[in-house]
């Protein structure tokens, strides 16, 4: 019995979300076992992939005992009922240290709950711990964290090379990868989650800008952060996503919408649906295993019913360069708030005044692509510089969204790769910032317009690494989006996953 | 357009970072390549083109004009407020001091 019992625990760390929740909902395990189960599987990763900042296995056993007891009882369950999921470190959790992976924020303890947090747990779901990320969600292979690198669980055969999660929601990808959470809650600013998720072979969802609430979400760049759902397929990331959506006074770029039932809206069969191919995706040099995915995703829709149309998007060359205006400008007026005065680091040399102690504190707690951002974005806002850079990127941006939306004048959706290439090795990029900011060029357009986009597994690279495929959608048109991703799912039929090595 | 150590300085001190000599000498370079690197958007013709302000057309809501309309964002919440400050005094936050 006893050997039965640990057998049954190793396997409930095999299961996604709706296999998690069907299960606790018909009574085949409890929400309590789970909750054992995944608690056992963090706390034995934890020293190897340090995917979270801070566990919180005791979170997890109390949301479970809820849903076992409402169960016991009667009560209808949640979305979410029994399934314990990693909240990455950036949404505020009451009572728990939120750090946004920055040393300036070390020990801050939020006395509210952001809102995607509380209605995941309204939904039933419970909280394994705090995510680890790039710090302050800036960066593209979590080595910008305050709080050591994570490291993922893929590896290149027997080569014992750490490998980047991608970034920043590097913890929830590297988690979700390696079985110790069966979902995640990513951020995308840039392709925040769907670059992890591509990098680790799990499927992520950012959805239309202005779905998911930003209430209680550490801000980066205002006009381009979205919450989204990360976990190991279509649809667990959209029950995950139907969970976490919805509107919210709180936020005042709030869509006032009802959330649909993406997970009932399922439905993989395309015929009808035009699916865009961008020629200018078709990048020089392009990785040649990237192109041969790409190419197998567009059979694989053809296959589903799809008719495949060629199309253009002008601007995709400047996508890039406009957001690295955009963002580090937004990021260098939301970090100003971090003062060394109402909470987190303060710095007070001896002697220093209120001017020094505000550098001071800055200087000692924010990391160096931090630092870099805010220069960067505060030269572009300054007094002689401000139309050139600022004004004129916010033009360019509205040329890029102009260009999704004669495109969807003719097509459903849109299929790109995810990644210029599989994960690269950890301090591969770290050296020149520009070169990791190219790692973002397929996902940082979607974000620019901010349309629903999302990142499939769709087989591995060469060197046995996974390779992700990106649905972009309409502003709005998250079921377009999950389903032709459904559709790629079925025919890519990954079932590749890391081994056990720590 | 590119900027050099006295610009940086100009800028960390815009932006509120205490950055050391040697610091501004590593800055200068990766400025130059960021801001190098996009310089590539003065190619693009923008004429008449509205700048973007928001990417999905919504309305700025108003809340309703009342105290404590969001009990989380109302009064009478000092403790919490002060609970995370570094230095709380007197139901103040402390800071050194401003005024000789």
């Amino acid at each position: 019995m006893r050997n039965h019992r640990f057998e049954l625990m190793t396997d409930l760390t095999e299961l996604g979300v709706a296999a998690l929740r069907d299960g606790v909902a018909g009574g085949a395990f409890t929400a309590t076992e789970v909750a054992h189960a995944f608690n056992a599987a963090v706390e034995a990763a934890q020293g190897a992939l340090n995917a979270f900042i801070v566990t919180t296995p005791d979170a997890a056993l109390a949301a479970a005992a809820k849903v076992d007891a409402d169960r016991a009882s009667g009560q209808p369950l949640g979305k979410m009922a029994g399934v314990p999921i990693g909240m990455k470190d950036l949404f505020a959790t009451k009572g728990v240290q939120t750090t946004a992976a920055s040393k300036i924020l070390e020990g801050f303890i939020p006395p509210y709950e952001s809102t995607v947090s509380q209605k995941l747990w309204d939904a039933g779901a419970g909280m394994l711990g705090k995510l680890n990320l790039d710090q302050f969600a800036m960066g593209s292979s979590n080595e910008t964290s305050g709080f050591g690198n994570v490291i993922s669980p893929w590896r290149k055969g027997d080569d014992v090379t750490p490998l980047a999660p991608g970034g920043s929601s590097g913890g929830s990808s590297a988690a979700v990868a390696a079985r110790i959470a069966p979902a995640a809650t990513g951020t995308d600013t840039g392709g925040s989650i769907r670059q992890p998720a591509a990098f680790t072979g799990i499927s992520g969802i950012k959805p239309t800008y202005g779905r998911c609430s930003r209430w209680g979400v550490v801000a980066f760049a205002s006009s381009l952060d979205q919450a989204g759902a990360m976990a190991r397929d279509v649809r667990d990331c959209a029950i995950m996503l139907e969970a976490m959506a919805g509107f919210d006074p709180k936020d005042s770029t709030s869509l006032d919408l009802p959330v649909p039932a993406w997970e009932a809206g399922l439905n993989a069969d395309l015929r009808g649906k035009k699916v865009g191919i961008p020629r200018e995706y078709r990048v020089d040099g392009l990785d040649a295993d990237v192109a041969k995915s790409w190419d197998d995703g567009i059979a694989w829709l053809k296959d589903a019913g799809a008719e495949i149309v060629d199309i253009s998007l002008p601007h995709t060359k400047y996508a890039l360069p406009t957001y690295y205006i955009i963002a580090p400008a937004e990021a260098s007026s939301n970090l100003a708030r971090y003062d060394g005065v109402r909470y987190g680091l303060r710095d007070l040399p001896e002697g220093a005044n209120l001017q020094d102690m505000y550098a001071a504190t800055r200087a000692a707690g924010f990391g160096d692509e931090v630092k870099r951002r805010i220069l960067i974005g505060t030269y572009v806002l300054s007094a002689g510089f401000y139309d050139a850079y600022y004004t004129q990127a916010q033009k360019v941006r509205a040329l890029i969204s102009q260009d999704f939306m004669k495109a969807f004048e003719t097509v459903d959706v849109i299929l790109t790769p995810t990644a210029p290439s599989a994960a690269f090795a950890l301090g591969q990029k770290s050296t020149d910032p520009v070169e990791m900011y190219l790692n973002d060029v397929f996902s940082v357009p979607a974000s620019l317009a901010g349309l629903p986009a999302m990142s499939v597994p769709a087989g591995l690279s060469r060197d046995g690494l996974p390779l992700g495929l990106h649905v972009i959608g309409r502003p709005l048109d998250e079921q377009g989006v999950l389903n032709a991703s459904l559709a790629l799912e079925q025919r890519a039929q990954f079932s590749a996953k890391p081994g056990k090595w720590w | 357009m590119s900027v050099n150590t006295a610009d940086v300085a100009k800028i960390a001190s815009l932006a509120r970072i205490k950055v050391s000599e040697a610091q501004l000498e590593a800055m200068v370079p990766e400025l130059n390549g960021i801001l190098a690197w996009v310089e590539q958007l003065g190619q693009v013709d923008v004429t008449g083109v509205t700048p973007m302000t928001a990417v999905i057309p919504n309305t700025l809501r108003l809340r309703d004009d009342v105290v404590n309309a969001d009990p989380l964002t109302g009064g009478n919440i000092r403790d919490a407020v002060l609970a995370n400050a570094p230095v709380a005094e007197h139901g103040f936050f402390g800071v050194p001091k401003v005024i000789e």
